[in-house]
């Protein structure tokens, strides 16, 4: 550097508190994640010269990340995100350090200390899960985190330091969207319904472990067949039982045997509209069905391709777009073309199956199913491309989004690295103006003094001590709310449950035993007025839960059968009832997917039709006025300096 | 350059934007020609974004060649000690892009910006232009509008930790959804030259400062006859006296164009690069959207600014 240009640069470091010359490219940084964000980031902060950036990412690269992870390439599919970004950006800025880490960044390895070794860390993650475990790592080591988030056209950067602002748990998180189990089973009014039915249910009775409890309904006798010898589990493949013949039995006792069932109950349907059955006559002739056996042939033909994951459905019946809608003929043929194929081409999986939006094959099956099911329900039917979309949880995204909300983090990061915390700002990145701004910084806000996570707050939870098991409030509460890894359970001094790969096989045997038994039948009985603790070693989070007994769950309502308070999340999207708003929490009965977005912009009505239908394809973000919002947002109403303002929850964020 | 449906291989490239824009929107990307002059950090955000999102060509002009300098802002040109082999910015750039996309036609043409007639813009849809000076920004914007077809003119500019976008989209009408009805809008943009010859007084009170001192600082550009962007802190005394010439002519109070915010717009000829990413990607949005006539397109100026975080549309027309 000559010196004409460092003195310059002092000089500037007094006018901005951004110099690009300052101590902060001495700073050591993580990012975690090598996404859509990620690929951004680490180019970023390339160029704005920070010298040693760690990365983790547990990823490897898809075909449909190359539309925005600008680092990747065609040649590079199915190899690490962080070892590939590395090298890109070592092309163009070989000096500086990089270190990457093909691993999930909940591992043991990375634990408080290689947190501490840290200034700043920077999230550019996909998830909820692994959002909170870097949440409370950074809380534990004491560094500052910039948390980060896109969907569609919509981004926001959060900065979140111990003590000083709010941690990423201080607010409530929208949760993955769920629905109640019998619109799923029995009275599905959407596209999305159908689709969980055929990827949770269908898909994974037929393809995956057999054992797995699953509400389908399996029995060929539920209505009034007294015969015996009809109650085994139509599912079971018959001795010598042809494919074709196995597939017929299947389709007509699910889109026909089940919904007659269902229709004989006359309560259920009189204020719905009554499904049609439908059997595999219904849908073809016996010509147009032999048509279809000629898959088999043809897939017999083809031993070429070894490939197996290229096997698929549309191919050999000739469908080529994925964004045309299939008949419920077509639906149909695909239906037994790809559990041919199943059974054919990929026999060894069968049995270990679980959905996989990528597994080309499985969303055609699940596709065709939920069609027909649709078409079973009067439900509009719907293309590959978009049941995929709902299936697989695919969260929108674009490049430069993700551009912007990079260079937001590594402002944020050097303002954090400058001990410029007072100058740190959430921004919001919005699709329609609000005051005149696209990019919108927010002051943050104070720790949740009630928050479980940065304040020590007990929770309370209602169970019922004599029904539920130590199982259900591990599964439950523990993973699922509280979102801990390895979590270990003591009562007083009594350790009740513990999760560790050092733990010896009678210690495991106690733990398994004890999940099995109602609380207040536990060796140190949970009831009423019990204080159970709960923490993660690895997280360094530790929480008390006072238990209060009670008889009665509503079934829809707290489908769980227990109930946990003092803890942010929000009800999953209750308001959100519209389909395209589905779409993104969609399918989400498994999923782990969702991130939050508070976008904030201005009440005014015609910014809000606008927002809607600008981004008509992803989730119209859910409103609410400030002032319906718990007290927590009303406090933080108050320092956006507008009266006018809603507050805009996003069902999800994006992968960025 | 595509036909009327998107091909398989590109339905699987671009399925998570699809998602957002829809395929309409993409087929129209796919068709569409772009051209930009001026190639330093901010402009090569753009070039990025706007290949990832698949648009059928891309033209780049900049025959300056490699110097350390724009090899340290630059993430398209990889490090080399021979400063690239002698090629210039545009052909390396080029190199680069065309792997980030093969669907994507890039190309180079060769030529001072003001050299290009009317004609010559005639084969593109969206004319970008960035780093350069007042009066090729007015003349490149004047032959842009000459033009029977519209074709969208944007300028874009980062002075160190601050930058500013203006967008010229001619007559542009576009449909919106308002309620359940889908209604037409238009929109009539002025020139550049228009815009900024509208008096300072008669502007809303509230303008962004960072309005009147991109205008002050362009302005010196254009007397001291200054490569664009060449300025440093030793200027900041010229600059400060063109600034109260200005703001007395325009019966503007000097306040309105701090010291502060002047001295941070000369201090570096350098473009910060978050700053880079974030103009990079407004624009990127914009042009997709005025390509696409998906959503409302931004009128008609923007501006960052990294110490305060604020992103802000201004309308500088007159009504
Ligand atoms: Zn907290």
């Amino acid at each position: 550097m000559a010196s004409g240009q460092e003195s310059s640069a002092i000089k500037a470091c007094n006018l901005t508190i951004l110099c690009i010359y300052c101590k902060y490219s001495g700073a050591k940084v993580l990012m975690v994640g090598a996404g859509g964000i990620g690929c951004e980031l680490l180019k970023t902060l390339a160029l704005s010269g920070f010298q040693d950036i760690h990365i983790i990412d547990m990823d490897t690269i898809e075909v449909s990340n190359l539309n925005r992870q600008f680092l990747f390439r065609q040649s590079h599919v199915g190899q690490s995100k962080a070892k590939v970004a590395r090298d890109a950006v070592l092309r163009f800025r070989p000096q500086i350090s990089i270190t990457p880490y093909h691993a999930n960044v909940k591992d043991p390895d990375f634990n408080v200390d290689f947190f501490k070794q840290f200034n700043v860390i920077l999230n550019g993650l996909d998830n909820l899960d692994a959002r909170r475990h870097v949440n409370r790592l950074c809380l534990a080591a004491g560094v500052p985190l910039v948390e980060s988030g896109t969907t569609g056209f919509l981004g926001q950067v959060t900065v979140h330091i111990k003590g000083q602002t709010e941690c990423y748990e201080c607010q409530p998180k929208p949760a993955p969207k769920t629905y109640p189990v019998c619109t799923i089973t029995s009275t599905p009014s959407k596209f999305v319904h159908c689709i969980v039915w055929a990827k949770d249910l269908l898909f994974a009775k037929l393809f995956g472990d057999k054992n797995q409890d699953n509400d389908l309904n399996v029995r060929s006798n539920d209505t009034a067949s007294s015969s015996s010898d009809h109650s085994e589990d139509v599912f079971e493949r018959k001795k010598d039982e042809d494919i074709e013949q196995y597939g017929k039995r299947i389709f007509n006792h699910v889109f026909g045997h089940n919904i007659e069932s269902a229709l004989s109950n006359e309560e259920t349907w009189k204020n719905r509209n009554k499904p049609r059955p439908i059997y595999v006559k219904d849908v073809f002739s016996d010509e147009t069905f032999q048509q279809n056996g000629n898959v088999d042939k043809m897939a017999e033909t083809d031993n070429n391709n070894n490939n197996l994951s290229n096997v698929s459905a549309m191919t050999y019946l000739g469908l080529k777009n994925p964004q045309e809608i299939w008949s419920l003929l077509e639906s149909s043929r695909v239906f037994f073309a790809a559990l041919k194929l199943f059974f054919s081409k990929r026999q060894k999986e069968v049995g270990n199956l679980s959905f996989d939006k990528d597994d080309h094959l499985a969303v055609e099956f699940v596709t065709a199913a939920a069609n027909i099911r649709a078409a079973s329900f009067g439900i509009p039917l719907h293309s590959l491309f978009e049941a995929k979309g709902i299936a697989g949880n695919i969260v929108h995204a674009v490049a430069t989004t993700n551009a912007i909300i990079a260079g937001l983090i590594v402002i944020e990061a050097i303002k954090v690295l400058r001990n410029d915390a007072n100058n740190c700002r959430m921004t919001y990145c919005l699709e329609h103006p609000a005051r005149k701004m696209l990019l919108m910084p927010v002051e943050p806000f104070e720790p949740n003094k009630s928050c479980y996570v940065c304040s020590e707050t007990p929770l309370l939870l209602e169970v019922n001590t004599q029904r539920a098991k130590l199982r259900d409030v591990v599964e439950k509460v523990v993973i699922s709310k509280l979102g801990m890894n390895l979590p270990l359970i003591t009562h007083g001094s009594s350790l009740l449950y513990e999760v560790g790969d050092d733990l010896d096989q009678d210690m495991v045997a106690n733990y398994e035993a004890n999940l099995e038994k109602v609380l207040s039948e536990l060796p140190y009985a949970i009831t009423g007025g019990t204080v159970i603790t709960v923490e993660d070693l690895q997280q360094e989070l530790v929480c008390n839960i006072n238990i209060k007994h009670r008889e009665e769950f509503d079934e829809e309502k707290e489908p769980d059968g227990m109930v946990l308070h003092g803890w942010t999340q929000q009800a999953p999207a209750a308001e959100n009832k519209d389909t395209t708003a589905a779409t993104n929490g969609g399918g989400a009965t498994t999923s782990t997917t969702s991130k939050s977005a508070p976008n904030i912009s201005e009440e005014d009505d015609d910014d809000l039709t606008i927002l809607e239908a600008g981004i008509e394809t992803i989730s119209p973000s859910k409103k609410r006025k400030l002032s319906d919002l718990s007290n927590p947002e009303e406090k933080r109403a108050k320092k956006i300096p507008n009266d006018d303002i809603i507050l805009m929850l996003d069902d999800d964020i994006s992968k960025q | 350059m595509n036909g009327e449906e998107l091909t398989e291989q590109e339905t699987a490239l671009y399925d998570r934007q699809i998602r957002v824009w829809g395929v309409d929107a993409q087929r129209r990307l796919s068709k569409s020609h772009i051209f930009v002059s001026g190639l330093k950090g901010t402009a090569v955000e753009f070039c990025k974004n706007i290949v990832l999102a698949g648009v059928g060509s891309l033209t780049l002009n900049d025959d300056n060649p490699v110097t350390e300098e724009a090899l340290a802002a630059n993430f398209l040109i990889p490090f080399d000690e021979n400063m690239g082999g002698g090629g210039s910015i545009a052909e390396l750039c080029c190199d680069s892009l065309k792997d980030f996309n093969p669907m994507v036609h890039v190309s180079v043409e060769k030529g001072d910006l003001s050299s290009f007639d009317v004609d010559f813009f005639e084969k593109f849809d969206v004319v970008v232009i960035s780093c350069c000076l007042l009066a090729a920004k007015k003349s490149v914007n004047e032959k842009c509008r000459k033009l029977s077809k519209r074709v969208a003119f944007y300028s874009v500019d980062c002075r160190y930790s601050c930058g500013e976008i203006f967008v010229d989209l001619h007559k542009y009408s576009y449909m919106k959804k308002k309620a359940d009805e889908t209604v037409e809008c238009q929109l009539q943009y002025p020139s550049f030259e228009e815009a900024i010859a509208i008096p300072w007084r008669s502007l809303p009170k509230r303008v962004s400062k960072l309005y009147f001192a991109m205008r002050v600082v362009e302005r010196f550009e254009e007397v001291e006859r200054r490569k664009p962007g060449e300025t440093s802190v030793d200027d900041l005394t010229n600059v400060l006296k063109l600034r109260n010439e200005l703001c007395l002519a325009h019966s503007l109070n000097e306040s309105q164009i701090p010291d502060s915010l002047l001295e941070r717009l000369v201090v570096s000829p350098k473009e910060f690069p978050p700053v880079s990413a974030v103009l990079g990607g407004i624009l990127g949005q914009e042009v997709i959207k005025a390509i696409s006539g998906k959503g409302d397109p931004l009128k008609n100026f923007f501006f960052f600014d990294a110490v305060d975080g604020k992103g802000v549309i201004e309308d500088i027309s007159t009504p």
